[in-house]
């Protein structure tokens, strides 16, 4: 296995996975290609490049960005994005002077549709302890240093509601097609550890540059 | 419970450590972890809430001693023993004893990908009109169940402000128990940093949970 290297804890819960997945699998309740259907979907198919074509839409089409106000899980799913951990979606707005930033203190609820399986830190003792008595100094230590009189907005995801960061769209980006600004939105800045990339970040060549 | 997975507001933990152009999984053994758990988790014999409520459901110190897929793992084992699908015997030796009779529906690609598309949504028609509208100003109230609760220590014996009515909800205190779905009210409640943690708190920083309606009660 490829964690042998690691010590004898995590080879012990190593041994407990595969035999959970042995008895499930022989036992009937789980056919084998369910288990490499599940980390194929979420290894190449779900993951941040969704959210990033959702604030990019926001960020070109008003009108859309009032639909992701009034219904976010459906103007998400026009998109093509929804399903599990993203079945009641709330989009939360970054601006001036408002800086938003998602938490699950009581365990790792995330919006799956659109960003995909949850980061380590995402899922840290560290991040949810302290994201909602000091987002401050945790988003300094992302890098995110935001004026002292802007207010941070955090949301502690405690039931099944899942948000949405929408990073304000950087200067310089005026005209750029969807798809080269989707370019710039990073998995951080969607759930407010971030902000989006500026815009000298863009791969030069990108596709449909500036009109 | 008050759990170690209460984790609001504690200390000492230190500080973020982000990995730059981090793996969806690092080990092997954390892809199967999470695919055998949502695959299991497929099979319909217990709710989302009953998951979140055995993972908690341990020493506080065991919980915060165990990495993340550990925790998951610790409760798949509790889970497929409570609902009969393996015997602990089964567990320990890991090998098949015994099969099920009748065969179970299994979890195929084709179920997975639905399941996943579809996913299962926690609104449900209310039982009764909402007690509180945007705007209203809320306690959390000062409980401490021994089951399951949404309702996080930090947020107890606050006052905050409804800026959201989200629909009814399957009631995780009553669902993960086995107690039915019970339906209610889900607000968006905000709270003034100084309000959560005094004058540590940020002049400037709100913290908002979403919270069901026993949690709450008028101001």
């Amino acid at each position: 296995m490829s964690d042998d290297h690691d010590h004898s804890e995590l080879t012990e819960v190593a041994a407990r996975v595969r035999a959970l997945e042995t008895l499930l699998t022989e036992k009937g309740y789980i056919d084998p290609a369910a288990l490499d259907a599940i980390v194929e979907t979420y290894e190449t198919k779900i993951g941040p490049r969704n959210g990033a074509r959702v604030v990019a839409r926001a960020w070109v089409d008003p009108a859309y960005r009032e639909r992701l106000r009034a219904d976010a899980t459906q103007a998400i799913a026009e998109l093509g994005y929804g399903g599990r951990q993203g079945e009641h979606m709330a989009a939360v707005e970054n601006g001036p002077g408002v800086h938003n930033v998602v938490v699950c203190t009581l365990c790792s609820c995330y919006p799956w549709p659109v960003l995909g399986v949850p980061p380590v830190w995402y899922k840290s003792h560290a991040y949810r302890s302290r994201a909602v008595i000091e987002p401050r100094a945790v988003l300094a230590e992302f890098g995110v240093t935001l004026p002292e009189d802007t207010e941070v907005r955090v949301w502690d995801s405690t039931a099944e509601m899942r948000y949405l960061v929408i990073p304000e769209r950087p200067r310089g980006t005026q005209g750029w097609s969807e798809e080269r600004l989707a370019g710039l939105v990073t998995r951080d800045s969607m759930i407010g550890t971030g902000l989006a990339l500026p815009a000298e970040a863009a791969p030069s060549g990108a596709a449909g540059a500036a009109l | 419970m008050n759990g170690g997975h209460d984790l609001g507001g504690m200390m000492g933990f230190g500080a973020l450590a982000p990995e730059r152009d981090e793996p969806v999984f690092h080990t092997d053994w954390e892809r199967r972890a999470c695919a055998v758990t949502v695959a299991a988790g497929a099979c319909g014999l217990w709710s989302l809430d009953e998951s979140r409520s055995v993972r908690e459901n341990q020493p506080p110190g065991q919980y915060l001693a165990k990495t993340y897929y550990d925790v998951w793992i610790t409760a798949l084992e509790k889970l497929v023993v409570a609902h009969g699908m393996v015997s602990a015997e089964e567990l320990a030796s890991g090998r098949p004893l015994a099969m099920p009779q009748p065969p179970p529906r299994q979890v195929t690609p084709a179920r997975i990908a639905e399941g996943i598309a579809k996913g299962t949504r926690y609104d449900r028609p209310p039982a009764a009109a909402a007690a509180f509208a945007v705007g209203a100003p809320v306690r959390a109230r000062i409980i401490n169940p021994a089951g399951h609760t949404r309702l996080p220590r930090y947020a107890r014996g606050r006052q905050g402000e409804v800026t959201a009515v989200r629909g009814a909800f399957v009631f995780p205190d009553a669902n993960a128990h086995a107690r039915g779905e019970n339906p209610q009210w889900l607000y968006t409640v905000r709270f003034s940093a100084r309000e959560l943690w005094g004058p540590e708190g940020d002049a400037h920083s709100t913290v908002t949970i979403d919270a069901f309606e026993p949690y709450l009660e008028p101001a």
